[in-house]
């Protein structure tokens, strides 16, 4: 009997995994795709609450988390192909001119 | 046959995730996150959300993913390696803060019932009605106005990376 706090656990567990490959990963590349891990597992909570309420309001966010996660992934890359051009490389290390 | 599935499902997704944050080549990465989109589909569709996981197998794995691929073959990456810098002490504080979370948010909905609901899901009409129709019952009436605001911010988001991703056409200062 696969309850609405296996799916949560699930989706905490893949959030968290998400975050640290956001705080640990020096690759914009990767960094982009934790944070679209992240959105992922938000997805799944909000479906999960959505089958165990019984509502579909759980399942319409989710098509709009996808829309501007998607948007975003665009825009996201178009910003590391432009630092790639500018600075050789992608290591967000590196991208620190404005840094105090 | 559920609980089967659900941990089958469960345990691949974990697994690519993991893959996906803690393998070194980011052509590594990308692929281990095509399998954790479809691990999730997988149990979208487990939570009777079929239209969604399609949705999810067509706008994530297929585009979103073949983006990152292009991205990383145009950019022609070498394999970087974790590089040593002195900040690692601030990022461990960040992972113990991550972990700390998860145990907060397990202990909190051990016992947890979810009361309430609108009823709008229509599970008890399954076999007659798709999922397809019960969320554009909704979102075609109830929720229209964000769903035209959508196509706003993609088109925003179009012009914003084309106009990023562009060849500077190199005009220097003559004369």
């Amino acid at each position: 009997m696969v309850t609405l706090q296996h799916y949560l656990f699930l989706s905490a567990a893949l959030f968290t995994l998400g975050v640290i490959g956001v705080m640990f990963r020096r690759n914009l590349i990767v960094i982009l795709m934790s944070l679209e891990l992240m959105l992922n597992a938000v997805n799944l909570t909000f479906i999960a609450f959505a089958r165990y309420l019984g509502s579909v309001e759980g399942q319409i966010i989710v098509l709009f988390v996808m829309v501007v996660a998607a948007a975003e992934v665009a825009v996201g890359l178009a910003i590391a192909v432009t630092v790639f051009r500018q600075r050789g490389s992608i290591n967000v290390d590196e991208v620190n001119l404005m840094k105090w | 046959m559920e609980t089967v599935l659900f941990y089958i499902l469960g345990a691949i997704t974990l697994a690519s995730a993991f893959c996906v944050v803690f393998l070194q080549r980011p052509i590594h990465n990308v692929l281990f996150m095509i399998i954790t989109m479809i691990g999730i589909a997988g149990l979208f569709i487990l939570l009777h959300a079929e239209f969604i996981a399609m949705v999810q197998l067509i706008v994530y794995a297929g585009a979103v993913m073949v983006l990152f691929l292009f991205v990383i073959m145009l950019l022609n990456l070498d394999q970087l390696s974790l590089s040593h810098d002195s900040r690692a002490a601030r990022r461990w504080v960040g992972v113990v803060a991550a972990v700390g979370l998860l145990v907060l948010v397990a202990s909190i909905f051990r016992a947890f019932t979810p009361r309430g609901g609108t009823g709008t899901l229509m599970l008890d009409k399954a076999g007659q009605i798709s999922n397809t129709e019960v969320v554009a019952r909704e979102l075609f009436t109830t929720y229209l106005l964000p769903f035209e605001i959508t196509s706003v911010l993609l088109l925003a988001a179009i012009i914003g990376a084309v106009i990023l991703a562009r060849k500077r056409s190199g005009k220097t200062a003559k004369g």
